[in-house]
């Protein structure tokens, strides 16, 4: 017997952008007409790399292009990718959800995907209820859900809440809920997404431990998307990474690792703009580690400046400042930062025409890992906001390279400054 | 990892083989019945949930079709005045709109499988036809309670000496039921794999499916029709069915075997068309709904 359980061929899949709309129906007829006179689809043949940033000049968009891989029984095979390189396009082909335009995918066992946790859960039934349906729907039957009633509930922690209709859950026992009930399928191939990013770190580890469980102990096969690096080097025996639809690499998890972090970040991290304004126009708004080129990965143990350029228009006795906003993940201001304040001494030259640069530093340990937008305001006579310009930068503080390993998952909060600490004993 | 050699010439055995190209004909039942279970709990899902945090709870069963047969008996039977066989009008009304009630509603359910169920579909796979199945099942039970009313009227009505009859014919009710199931999913499974891509269907479904009401002796026997214009009416499937359960079980209507097996080859047919569309259409539908 070969101990291949998947394996991929020549995988591509085609997106059409756009609306759909009375356009389309002139596509579909002469697809139609193509099929019958036994001749391949014409909007095969055409199509572009999928570069979401990049505008292109055809409708027609490959999210995937001849992947080739296989998986042996066992691996837990990471794939990784920016937003947009073919991931989820890739577990949707995998779980069968949506069909490949082209080539083909051979597996062997039951393939259970867990692309969301508690998927089909009926608000109005109970807990109870809700295990039966959502592992019936994972493609258990009842029996074996009955078989492993009372292990999901005490994996879940929701004994109390078992009869209690779903809608009165809290999110998080929803969602530790919903794995629980994944975690106890029993497939010879588990795809698992991004899903455990949602939970606390505690649920994290206990979500990773019961995978890793499930591919050591069992021998079954993992896959994985992550966007957590670090999670990807500890759990995964190898690893794939696409980048604009196409298998870029396949290999060892800290090679791949690796080359998307030193291949995701440039560009990200500088941009040029003209945000105009009648009084300033800023020309480019950029982060870098000090000393170093734009393209330069940010880590969190360096010193940081960002960069404003800008070419004041007027001259007036009119201050004009910068106002930087830090936004979190999830859009909350975590603080602001200002020239209006912190630039305290300003020359003559400050207020006559001409190009002005800004630069405002972040010492070394100051944020955590994780990803940052920037609001930019600009700032009449330290107190009258004149211009707004939301999340004008993005940018990715990645964990210092020596914490790898030795701590999985990342550290909570969204700063992470170095702060003095001393101790004194003191003899009573 | 243990290290494994790999073996030539052993012949390569999959489980699961995906690709692009897809039979013109497909019916997967042999994988529904694997997932009969998940079939069980959507159709308990269905009951358990419709009525939940209402007062009156399964009585809504009644009161819906109970209204309707008012409301008709009052709007066409002493309004407009059409004659019913001789029959009494509440129960005339009610043989009509319990069983039309049945199919409209597997029909109106099923043509929006696609959309109603896109998050899950998008989430995971099992065989999509476990979903209308499952729609057909669960009203068949709201049908089944619905009848139990019909026949309570029946009684009263019998015993208070009304000229309806049961008789013999009233053993083709089985096949009534599994008339109306078909029709209903056939064509709902067709609408539904239509309107996927495009959706101008759907706003034809509603209006669509009252007017073919009408176009159905449901509130009027089909012997109202002057006979030359009887073969149009009798082109429509439903015609024979309603006809034949007025027929069994009050005794006045219409019954002809060629009526009703013409009926039951058209739902044969709608059937098989809707499943291989339908299943047709679940691969991809994904990227177009």
């Amino acid at each position: 017997m070969s101990n291949t359980v998947i394996k991929v061929e020549n995988l591509s899949k085609q997106y059409r952008l756009g609306l759909v709309g009375t356009g389309t129906l002139s596509h579909d007829l002469n697809r139609w007409w193509h099929l019958i006179r036994g001749k391949e689809d014409p909007y095969l043949k055409i199509g572009e790399v999928n570069n979401r940033a990049e505008k292109g000049n055809s409708k027609y968009v490959w999210a995937l292009q001849d992947i080739n891989f296989e998986v042996k029984q066992g691996e837990v095979l990471g794939i990784i990718g920016k937003n947009g390189a073919g991931k989820s396009t890739l577990l949707k082909l995998l779980s069968k959800v949506t069909a490949p335009s082209k080539g083909k995918i051979c597996a062997r066992g039951r393939i259970a995907s867990l692309l969301e946790v508690g998927t089909g859960f009926h608000p109005e039934l109970t807990g109870r209820e809700n295990i039966y349906l959502n592992g019936t729907i994972l493609g258990m039957t009842k029996h074996e859900v009955n078989h492993k009633l009372d292990e999901i509930v005490a994996f879940a922690g929701i004994e109390r809440y078992l009869d209690t209709p779903v809608k009165r859950y809290s999110s998080g026992m929803t969602v530790r809920l919903g794995f629980a009930i994944a975690a106890h399928l029993e497939p010879e191939i588990l795809i698992v997404d991004e899903v455990l990013a949602v939970g606390d770190a505690e649920f994290q580890k206990k979500a990773i431990g019961k995978m890793e469980e499930v591919s050591q102990k069992s021998g079954r096969t993992v896959l994985f998307v992550s966007h957590n690096m670090t999670s990807i080097k500890s759990f995964c025996s190898r690893c794939i990474l696409l980048k604009d639809g196409n298998l870029s690499f396949n290999g060892m998890p800290n090679e791949a690792v690796s080359k998307y972090l030193g291949g995701a970040q440039p560009n990200l991290n500088h941009k040029k703009v003209a945000l105009s304004h009648p009084e300033i126009e800023i020309q480019l708004v950029g982060i870098r580690e000090k000393n170093k080129s734009y393209s330069h990965p940010l880590s969190m143990d360096s010193s940081i400046e960002i960069i404003i350029e800008c070419v004041r228009k007027l001259s007036s006795n009119d201050r004009l400042d910068i106002t930087l906003q830090f936004k979190d993940e999830e859009g909350k201001v975590v603080f602001p930062s200002s020239s209006a304040i912190w630039l305290k001494e300003v020359q003559n030259d400050f207020y006559t025409v001409g190009k002005l640069k800004f630069c405002c530093k972040i010492p070394p340990n100051f944020f955590n890992q994780g990803v940052f937008e920037m609001n930019l305001l600009i700032i009449r006579n330290q107190k009258v906001l004149i211009a707004k310009y939301e999340s004008i930068l993005s940018f990715t503080i990645l964990p210092k390279e020596a914490s790898y390993g030795s701590w999985m998952g990342r550290v909570r909060g969204v700063l992470l400054p170095k702060l003095d600490w001393v101790y004194k004993k003191s003899d009573s | 990892m243990n290290k494994i050699s790999t073996k030539p010439g052993v012949e390569e055995k999959w489980d699961i083989i995906i690709t692009p190209k897809k039979p013109l004909f497909e019916l997967k039942l042999k994988e529904v019945w694997q997932y009969k279970d998940l079939l069980f709990l959507f159709v308990r899902r269905d009951i358990v949930a419709q009525y939940k945090q209402t007062i009156l709870g399964p009585l809504w069963y009644f009161i819906q079709p109970i209204l309707t047969t008012i409301m008709f008996t009052i709007v066409f039977g002493r309004i407009a005045k059409i004659p019913t066989d001789g029959l009494p009008p509440m129960l005339f009304y009610l043989a009509g709109i319990t069983n039309w009630n049945y199919f409209a509603v597997c029909l109106s359910k099923v043509a929006t499988t696609f959309r109603t169920n896109q998050g899950i579909f998008g989430k995971v796979y099992f065989p999509r036809l476990v979903t209308p199945l499952s729609i057909v099942i669960s009203n068949m039970i709201q049908y089944g309670i619905q009848l139990l009313l019909f026949f309570g009227f029946y009684i009263y009505f019998a015993l208070s000496g009304s000229a309806a009859q049961i008789n013999m014919y009233a053993l083709f009710f089985p096949i009534l039921v599994i008339l109306l199931a078909g029709l209903g999913l056939g064509f709902g499974l067709v609408i539904t794999s239509l309107t996927t891509k495009y959706r101008d269907l759907v706003f034809l479904l509603q209006f669509g499916i009252q007017l073919a009401m009408y176009a159905t002796p449901v509130i009027y026997p089909l012997s109202q029709i002057p006979e030359r214009y009887q073969w149009i009416a009798v082109l429509n499937p439903m015609t024979a069915v309603i006809e034949t359960f007025k027929y069994g079980f009050l005794g006045q209507g219409t019954f002809s075997w060629t009526y009703l097996a013409y009926s039951f080859s058209f739902m044969i047919v709608m059937l098989f068309l809707g499943i291989a569309i339908f299943n047709k259409t679940e691969k991809n539908f994904m990227d177009t709904v």
